[in-house]
């Protein structure tokens, strides 16, 4: 069935026009028509621009023109991602409606390596979440059991890899956005190097942590539209200007099976207490899995981890507050209350408070107190030295290691409702994903077995620039699973 | 540290612009009290002599060659606007009716 393949076997049936990229096209759109009511990952599916994408990749195959691997496979984009003339709400009802007039450089990317954009994914509003039930647009449910949440904030975009109604798709990585989500849906997502994959065209949440990367069903998949998206672009300042690793040949390498010469790190701070039992267990396996491989483990002490937690929830929502400052009701989406009495500040206040979420909210107060004056020292300024700190540990680690291991999230996925009245039950989701957004590095979560019957995540985390070290030993953890499939729909 | 006030979550909202309720008021300035006591763990670090870490990237005014590239006309950027005028964005008054 074409919706079950592989985007690498897909990419290489549409070479061998063994099918076309039009029926590629109307299969995931078809599948998406008979799931996603109950799904609900697509906040908006795109068919007419997905049917005239695929036909131009048919076209230009029949005129035999040199096209990349991927395409003719089919894409899904979270909505945080500027799509032309396609509507981009990232969850919120402020920019309810707003069409940009512009791609971002990952959708221009992709666009040009002829992969077909199918819609865009719902997320937790602006990014912030762990389950998408801070969407104002309604929640994504989990394939595996529709009563739980798909993580977040990028839920969407993994519920729809694990639905089938997608092979791939984009999501973004904050604080863990895109492994949080693939690990409890039992997909792959990767988050590259901060500065691997640009920013421009995406709407701003923390800009010194923000990270688009790949969702897929297998490592190699995601290494693939890794591929496409990576690399330096001028127009986002914070882009490295370095030729990007070779994630595919990484990917195609690990899954030989053959770890010998590679030394994985336990953290000793992340211990096994806050994880639920059956995650532990799997992760567990999950190393065993890769010792037998070959693959060396030593225990790693890396002190400041414990204060990753602290220090994300002070800087994250001090971007976030200047960042969303931008939506005002004057250059794009909602404004409320312009009676013609109102002054322009009383205007703006109506509107954000009618725009924005609860979660939105707390952060941008959040943030607003941590950068005031009084407080700047105690909350922002220091958590960026321990954010220093926290970085050098690491940077020690990987002086005896090659990777540090970790299970994705401590635990599966959750009940809808179970930690949305008490925000920080929230905020511990991303305990083991948030280190890494500080410090920079590339990570990568791998599905590794189900506890409790719901799948579960094993993140293998690389120094800065080695995203191929990650993909080579995930890859090889691939290879000892049996694949998950989630029940049917 | 990190106990906080009704009274100063009203004014956190007024800095954001944020017309909150009464009722918003109340909740938020429980649940920023919970969240405020966890994060101020990061001041258990001694980190006087520590620099700040703003970005994971050691990069510094980086620029381009200043050449012409085409970019949005005026319907474009204004395809989103709540409201436009003569090629402009239209704004609510700025000033208060006695200024």
């Amino acid at each position: 069935m074409v919706i079950e393949t592989t985007a690498v076997e897909l990419g290489r049936r549409l070479a061998a026009r063994e099918v076309s990229a039009v029926e590629v096209a109307r299969a995931f759109l078809d599948r998406i028509g008979a799931v996603d009511e109950r799904v609900h990952a697509f906040l908006h599916v795109d068919a007419e621009g997905a049917l005239a994408a695929a036909a131009a990749v048919d076209e230009a195959r029949a005129r035999g023109d040199r096209l990349g691997p991927l395409a003719g496979v089919p894409v899904a984009v979270k909505d945080v991602m500027a799509t032309r003339g396609v509507p981009t709400t990232c969850g919120s009802k402020i920019l309810e409606g707003w069409r940009p007039p512009y791609d971002a450089t990952v959708v221009e990317r992709m666009r040009a390596a002829g992969l077909v954009i199918l819609g865009k994914t719902n997320m937790d509003e602006f990014a912030m979440g762990s389950s998408t039930e801070y969407s104002a647009y309604g929640p994504t449910r989990n394939p595996w059991d529709l009563e739980r949440i798909p993580g977040g904030s990028g839920g969407g975009s993994a519920a729809a890899v694990a639905a089938y109604s997608a092979p791939l798709a984009i999501g973004t990585d904050t604080g863990g956005s895109i492994r949080q989500p693939g690990a409890v849906t039992g997909t792959v997502g990767a988050k590259p190097t901060y500065g691997g994959t640009s920013r421009y065209g995406l709407v701003a949440f923390s800009s010194s942590l923000d990270t688009p990367g790949p969702c897929a069903r297998t490592v190699e998949d995601a290494a693939q539209l890794h591929a496409v998206i990576a690399g330096h672009d001028p127009r986002d300042s914070t882009s490295i200007d370095a030729a990007p690793p070779d994630v595919v040949g990484a990917a195609r390498r690990g899954a030989e099976g053959d770890l010998s010469g590679v030394t994985l790190g336990l953290v000793k701070e992340f211990g096994g207490e806050g994880a639920e039992p059956g995650v532990v267990a799997a992760f567990r396996d999950g190393v065993e899995a890769l010792v037998k491989l070959g693959a060396e483990v030593v225990e790693v002490s890396c002190p400041h981890f414990e204060y990753a937690l602290p220090a994300y929830y002070l800087i994250a929502p001090s971007e976030c507050s200047s960042n969303l400052a931008r939506f005002d009701g004057v250059r794009y989406g909602l404004r409320v209350g312009d009676d013609g009495t109102r002054a322009l500040e009383e205007v703006m206040s109506l509107t954000r408070e009618a725009g924005f979420g609860p979660e939105v909210k707390r952060r941008i107060m959040l943030g607003t107190y941590a950068l005031s004056s009084g407080y700047y020292d105690a909350y922002y300024g220091q958590a960026q030295k321990v954010r220093t700190l926290l970085s050098r540990d690491f940077l020690r680690a990987f002086e005896r290691v090659d990777v540090l291991v970790s299970p994705t999230t401590p635990f599966v996925a959750f009940p809808f409702g179970s930690r949305t009245s008490d925000p920080y039950q929230m905020y511990l989701a991303d305990l083991y994903t948030i280190p890494t957004n500080l410090y920079g590095g590339p990570a990568i979560s791998v599905p590794c077995g189900l506890s409790e019957g719901l799948p579960v995540g094993f993140q293998v985390m690389a120094p800065t620039m080695a995203d191929d070290r990650m993909y080579r030993v995930a890859a090889a953890l691939e290879s000892t699973q049996a694949p998950l499939t989630p029940p049917a729909l | 540290m990190a106990a906080i006030s009704r009274e100063e979550v009203a004014h956190l909202a007024r800095l954001s612009r944020l017309a909150v309720t009464e009722e918003e008021l109340d909740r938020f300035a429980g649940q920023l009290e919970v969240i405020l006591q966890a994060v101020a763990r990061v001041g258990e670090v001694a980190a006087a002599d520590i620099p700040p870490t703003s970005h994971s990237v050691p990069l510094t005014n980086v620029f381009r060659d200043d050449v012409v590239r085409p970019g949005l006309g005026p319907d474009e950027a204004l395809s989103g606007a709540p409201d436009a005028a003569q090629s402009r964005f239209r704004v609510p008054r700025i000033l208060d009716e006695e200024e």
